[in-house]
């Protein structure tokens, strides 16, 4: 099983060099650090914490974006192409099959993130940079994951990059919705306050933080504790276990 | 094309719902393992300026002077905790009401943000501070801004009592808001009768009757009255300081 995992995570590797991504990677993130100058050329103070910031946050976005396209593109013309069949139809489980895709993807995930961090390397520490791209990766894990599962699920293109992109926003705004939740300013809202604090605290449960990952504020500060790592591997991890495990489910009551 | 048509769960491996079991598990033990966010209140930074403001201004000011006038007023309100006004840095908010108005020069939003609310804190020093912001930009447009610098008139007689800060913001409109109304431009002379200045004051509203400005019929009937008044007034009393 070991093999074919690998195996089709090898294939999956090749068809992203093969479908051009790292060019257009390369040129996305070139056109960010294009802007990020323009950005340093105009600031009046601070050039290089404005221009470094402003890439760190761009890249992150783009990469998240791109990656999400990338993944659901990708598994659909393997869906319309019947290789999926024609792969199912040798002695390959489907468990292998969505193992194998997801560990590609998530090797694509770690190649863009360390293109993204490239140009932030002489403008912040290395430690800094390199926390950085991992954090990213472990973010575009989540990111993969959560692609496999949409994409899997609804089959077409749109729906699967809007609720990875809801999925998303989401995820970043959690910890900010859970602060608005518990704070006076709201109001009693004519007595839905406890069913919005419940609503919005059940969701903080099953949705991770990711305003927690690859925070920009790293790079402006250019320092950041190794430590911070540790829960987000944690927390990556169970999220993409999580993921993969719903991904499974789905995948193997699907007929062919 | 995958199909719509799902197969009975018995086709899904235990290995599987028991990952999922255990992974949604292990997600539920961490959300609720992991600390509570604390609200933290961050300073207001300075608003855009140079090279950037200019490029704003260049691309399309007006909106961008919305969105600087709505950043700034919603920035007291930030996720989980609410800044109370006289907490915030005045220079930086001066500062970013200046950039407002200088994107959208037209615009009341700024001023009415200065006067109402700004300048509403149980604080003296600010809402010094805040008055004489708007005193400063009534300046460059009387016919428009007259009515910030009449609630400011107000604000500096009843709250700061401070007749002559009240004064002079009012005297400003009479001298400069040909067009705002009578009320808002007679101002001074009532101010200057409660400061006991009656001399001076009836100086002006005889000035202002002799004027022909006030044609209405009641205003000047009332404004007679009032001129008897400080006649009356300044009779009675000791003689007023010139």
């Amino acid at each position: 099983m070991r093999r074919q995992v690998f195996t089709i995570a090898r294939f999956t590797l090749l068809e992203a060099v093969r479908t051009r991504l790292p060019l257009l990677a390369v040129t996305v993130f070139g056109l960010l650090w294009a802007c990020s100058f323009f950005i340093h050329q105009i600031a009046i103070t601070e050039s290089t914490r404005l221009q470094s910031s402003f890439f760190a946050s761009g890249a992150r976005l783009a990469a998240v974006f791109m990656l999400a396209l990338y993944i659901t593109s990708s598994v659909v013309r393997e869906f319309n192409e019947k290789g999926l069949e024609l792969l199912l139809a040798l002695d390959l489980p489907r468990s292998s099959y969505l193992l194998g895709k997801l560990a590609g993807f998530i090797v694509v995930a770690a190649a863009l993130a360390l293109v993204a961090v490239l140009p932030l390397v002489p403008a912040v520490p290395l430690d800094v940079a390199a926390i950085w791209a991992i954090s990213l990766t472990l973010e575009l894990a989540v990111i993969c994951a959560a692609s496999l599962f949409c994409i899997v699920t609804f089959s077409h293109i749109l729906p699967a990059v809007l609720l990875v992109a809801s999925f998303y926003l989401l995820a970043r705004t959690v910890t900010a919705m859970r602060l608005m939740a518990e704070s006076s300013v709201l109001g009693e809202l004519s007595g839905a306050r406890p069913a919005l604090n419940f609503g919005v605290e059940a969701l903080s449960y099953v949705i991770p933080a990711l305003d927690q990952f690859s925070a920009t504020q790293w790079i402006a500060a250019r320092a950041v504790a190794p430590e911070v790592l540790a829960p987000l591997v944690l927390q990556s991890a169970i999220y993409v276990a999580l993921l993969l495990a719903a991904t499974l489910v789905d995948f193997y009551r699907r007929e062919l | 094309m995958i199909h719509s048509v799902q197969r009975p769960w018995r086709f899904v491996p235990g290995s599987v719902i028991a990952l999922l079991v255990i992974a949604l598990a292990l997600q539920l033990g961490l959300a609720v393992n992991a600390p509570r966010p604390l609200a933290r209140a961050s300073d207001l930074d300075p608003p855009p300026s140079g090279p950037v403001l200019r490029m704003i201004e260049a691309f399309d000011p007006l909106p961008a002077a919305h969105l600087v006038t709505l950043y700034l007023q919603a920035f007291d309100n930030q996720p989980g905790i609410s800044i109370p006004f006289r907490e915030l840095n005045y220079d930086r908010v001066r500062a970013w009401l200046l950039t407002a108005l200088k994107l959208d020069p037209a615009g009341q939003y700024p001023l009415l943000m200065a006067s109402q609310l700004y300048a509403q804190v149980p604080d003296p020093a600010r809402q010094r501070f805040m008055l004489e912001f708007v005193f400063d930009q009534f300046g460059a447009d009387p016919e428009r801004r007259w009515r910030w610098m009449a609630h400011a008139a107000i604000m500096a007689k009843h709250r700061l009592r401070d007749l002559p800060m009240a004064f002079r913001f009012a005297r400003a409109i009479a001298q400069k808001s040909t067009h705002a109304p009578a009320w808002a431009r007679q101002m001074h002379i009532f101010l200057l009768e409660d400061q006991g200045e009656f001399e001076a004051a009836r100086i002006l509203l005889g000035g202002l009757l002799a004027s022909g400005t006030v044609t209405d019929r009641h205003e000047r009937v009332l404004l007679l009255e009032r001129l008897e008044r400080l006649k009356n007034a300044e009779n009675s009393s000791e003689p007023t300081k010139r």
